[in-house]
């Protein structure tokens, strides 16, 4: 829905059938999902089905929505501000309300998914890998910005270039941080398995990596346009909406890196305290001790899979 | 809008006779593809009438079983996926729904916009609901039946669900995706799309309400989605989040479900406090009683609604002073709301009140939402609650903010704007014996819990010690009776839809507010050119 400046009129877009399409191959995707985990033969075929139904519906979408906008349907969009919350004064709130809440990763997770025999795993340092990939990552962050310079003085040529060295900064991250979960697999010990630490890990860096997929493909979206002669420097909403993402996958990532960082801590710190734990077990409040104890518990030899399937 | 400050708003530039561009292609065809904001909120009102029946059979059979102690007619197992999915249904399916109907067919209307802002998207969001609920209902039929560990899905207890399993979990999030479309829809509608002179601070309640429940849901249902991702991968790939053997925490789950879980309740409720405070001045003939403390007041519940979550948990056990916090921050909420419901009041002060059915449901969601903030508050307070928890005093407290709250507020909504939306008046007999059928019912279906929850009769099972069965079998009558008035509610709408009286544009004695100056029913397209404010 947009709005013609001069003559006040409202734009339509007609009536479309890929909203339909697109729920419903969703629908076909999840279902395929639901019955491969159940364990039906067929669950992965229609799981595959699913999303190449859905690898279309992107396709067509978006390629209707750059067909109208270059036919000159003028969407707009007012920057909204968002004002961010949390930080350091979470901590405040955490210490009044749960005074004896501590951030333990105590347990390496069952014995019967730890690839070691021992349980035992490393973390991942940060320094290292992550340094190199945080690094690529704001690099990335400073060459979109500069296509963007570039796009808005009309220089094609410079915006080519590096709006293609953002993706390919983007993709680097990915093989890195593909090589880092092989290391980590193999030689770490450290595993979706490996108990909270290691749900936590892959769970959180995991779909960080999936949202910069998405946002690298969607700057090679952009990319090919540029290539095609789309865009004009004062024209560029595509590519303002993908930079903007871009830039969110980035902070979240900084994010992540201060968590993990003082994951890091947490987990050093409890490993010195977790033998000095339970000498102060009498010092925290009932209902507190009853999940302090839970937390502590030893970790059963071994467990039988059944329980956690 | 502020009455005082209105209207006359371009006349019959709404009219029909704009030739012949978008008109709806015939068929089911219509249906799959319209962009209309007006055809997809009469979808997503259809969908939710027809959920609130799904669900409503669902309730009825739990209330045939518990008429008389002793197993009679299902098995406590089904019993079990009957109480979940009846509430699943209902929350995502029925209430949820509906309000999101009535935002898209009235929102434009009353900001004077011509369609929701991204209409593809808009299209997007209803069928990925309908196909959720293909997704959820289906689970009945596969091995294991249906959901059965309560609409909270607490682990461990839900990881004995059979293969609804990742069917449930994915429905959650479609749902999710639906619910988050619609809202960034609603905002980006509201923030860009108001005519001309239409100022937040003089937008119509209902818009404003929205506006914030819209936020609500943009907040909370991705927490919600992460936390049943988090069950999935707890069940198939060896995480431990909420598994203690691994360093995990059960209770977590519990926090992460009531941060959006209690905000959810306002995602119900708010959109209801907007209708109410549409209808109460069009029947008091007078202007909202503070118009501005009913918009602070609004947003005020909202940002409480975030810090009041382990008000569910205080059996879980929590150190004193959390204790402390969440009973006082629960109970702060009743400020807001009360000054809502002396507003209300205050606004009928004087006034030349008349009784037709939407201020019926009004007068009626006034006087009953609020023994459900009563019996709430009593919830808030810790020592009371660990009597109550988990009995019927809880079920009856929130039955009491959702059916006569929520869902009647829903009701006069629709008894309010369906002659704007069918162009016909409906039969005003049939409606008030539905109000006062469905008013006398309800009552007599959900006060005795609170007597069962008090003396102790625990909810979510089907079975039960003899000396509940008096209230019980006044409770199963209520339900059939609540239930079967529903029917009038159904036949009145289909007759209406069909024909009868012309309705004029203003409907009402006393009509305020842009959607007032379109005809009825409103044309295909309305505000194709911004309406002038005056
Ligand atoms: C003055 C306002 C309110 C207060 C003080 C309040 C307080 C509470 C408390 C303390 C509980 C937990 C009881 C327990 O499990 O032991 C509760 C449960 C509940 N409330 Fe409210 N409430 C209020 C308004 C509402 C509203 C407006 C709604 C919905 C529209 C609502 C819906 C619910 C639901 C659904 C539950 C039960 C959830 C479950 O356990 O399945 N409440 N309320
Ligand atoms: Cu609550």
């Amino acid at each position: 829905m947009a709005q013609d400046k001069q003559t006040g009129q409202y734009y339509f877009p007609h009536g479309s059938r890929l909203p339909f399409f697109g729920s419903a191959s969703l629908f076909v995707l999840m279902a395929g999902a639901a019955a491969t985990l159940n364990g039906a033969s067929i669950g992965v075929w229609v799981l595959g089905v699913g999303f190449l139904l859905l690898c279309a519906l992107f396709f067509f979408w978006f390629g209707e929505v750059i067909r109208e906008n270059q036919a000159g349907a003028l969407f707009y969009a007012r920057q909204l501000s968002v004002p961010w919350l949390g930080g350091d004064g979470a901590k405040a709130v955490t210490g009044l309300l749960w005074p004896d809440f501590e951030a333990s990763w105590p347990s390496n997770g069952p014995g019967a998914l730890s690839p070691r025999d021992n349980g035992s795993y490393e973390i991942i340092p940060a320094f290292g890998l992550p340094a190199i990939n945080t690094a690529l990552l704001l690099t990335s962050g400073l060459t979109i910005t500069i296509a963007h310079h570039a796009m808005k003085m009309g220089n094609r040529g410079m915006l080519k270039i590096f709006l293609a060295l953002t993706f390919l900064l983007g993709f680097t991250f990915l093989g890195v941080q593909a090589h880092e979960y092989g290391e980590a697999y193999r030689e770490h010990g450290l595993q979706l398995g490996t108990g909270i630490y290691g749900s936590t890990f892959f769970m959180l860096t995991g779909f960080h990596g999936l949202h910069v997929t998405v946002g690298a493909i969607m700057l090679v979206v952009i990319w090919l346009r540029c290539m095609k002669g789309h865009f004009t420097p004062h024209q560029h909403f595509a590519f303002e909406a993908v930079a903007w993402y871009w830039h969110f996958v980035d902070v979240v990532w900084l994010g992540l890196c201060r968590g993990s960082a003082s994951s890091w801590q947490a987990l050093h710190r409890d490993r010195r305290q977790y033998r000095r734990g339970q000498d102060r077990a009498d010092a925290i409040p009932v209902p507190a001790l009853r999940h302090q104890a839970v937390l502590r518990a030893k970790r059963p030899e071994s467990l039988p899979r059944g329980l956690l399937r | 809008m502020r009455p005082d400050e209105v209207t006359n708003m371009a006349h019959g530039n709404a009219a029909a006779g704009h030739g012949d561009h978008h008109r709806p292609p015939k068929g089911v065809m219509r249906w799959l593809t319209t962009t209309n904001h007006k055809d997809i909120g009469t979808m997503y009102l259809v969908f939710s009438l027809a959920m609130f029946l799904i669900g409503g059979v669902m309730a009825l059979l739990i209330r045939a079983e518990l008429f008389q102690p002793g197993l009679q007619l299902v098995d406590p197992g089904f019993y079990n996926q009957l109480t979940t999915v009846h509430a699943l249904v209902m929350v995502f399916g029925a209430v949820m729904p509906a309000t999101v109907g009535l935002a898209n067919w009235m929102i434009p209307l009353q900001i004077g916009a011509a369609d929701m802002a991204l209409p593809r998207m808009n299209l997007f969001s209803f069928w990925l609901l309908f196909f959720a609920f293909v997704l959820l209902i289906s689970t009945f039929f596969v091995p294991g039946g249906a959901p059965a560990a309560g609409w909270t899905l607490y682990p461990p207890l839900v990881l004995q669900t059979g293969n609804a399993f990742p069917m449930a979990i994915f429905a959650i999030h479609l749902m999710g995706a639906s619910s988050i479309m619609g809202a960034i829809n609603v905002i980006v509608t509201i923030v860009n799309m108001r005519a001309p002179g239409m100022t937040l601070l003089k937008m119509p309640l209902f818009s404003w309400s929205w506006l914030i429940t819209a936020y609500l849901l943009i907040a909370v249902m991705p927490v919600f989605a992460g936390g049943v991702t988090m069950l999935l991968t707890d069940y198939y790939f060896h995480t431990s989040f909420f598994n203690a053997a691994g360093g995990g925490d059960p209770v977590l789950f519990q926090h992460v479900f009531w941060f959006f879980g209690h905000p959810e309740v306002y995602i119900m409720i708010l959109p209801a406090f907007g209708i109410v405070s549409e209808i109460i001045p069009t029947f008091s003939r007078k202007p909202i009683f503070g118009y501005e403390a009913m918009v602070y007041a609004i947003a005020s519940i909202a940002f409480l609604s975030f810090i009041v979550w382990a008000h569910h948990m205080f059996t879980v056990g929590m150190p004193l002073a959390g204790q402390l916090f969440f009973t006082l921050s629960t109970m702060l909420i009743a400020v807001p709301t009360g000054v809502k419901v002396f507003n209300w009041t205050t606004t009928m002060w004087r006034g030349s009140l008349s009784f037709e059915p939407p201020m019926l449901f009004a007068l009626a969601f006034l006087f009953l939402f609020t023994i459900g903030g009563f019996s709430g508050l009593m919830l808030a307070i810790v020592p009371a609650d660990f009597q109550y928890h988990d009995t019927y005093f809880v079920v009856a407290h929130f039955h009491y903010v959702l059916v006569p709250g929520a869902v009647f507020g829903i009701m006069a909504a629709v008894y309010y704007w369906l002659p704007k939306w069918t162009g016909h008046m409906y039969d005003m007999n049939i409606a008030k014996w539905h109000f006062w059928l469905t008013a006398i019912f309800v009552n007599v279906l959900f006060f005795p819990q609170h007597f069962l929850g008090l003396a102790g009769m625990q909810r979510r099972i089907p079975d039960y010690p003899t000396q509940f069965t008096d209230w019980n079998m006044v409770s199963s009558i209520g339900g059939f009776g609540f239930g079967l008035s529903q029917l009038l509610f159904v036949w009145l709408i289909i007759r209406c839809v069909k024909g009868g009286q012309r309705a004029t544009a203003g409907v009402w004695d006393w009509p305020h507010g842009l959607e007032w100056t379109v005809p009825s029913p409103a044309p295909y397209h309305t505000f194709e050119k911004s309406p002038e404010l005056h």
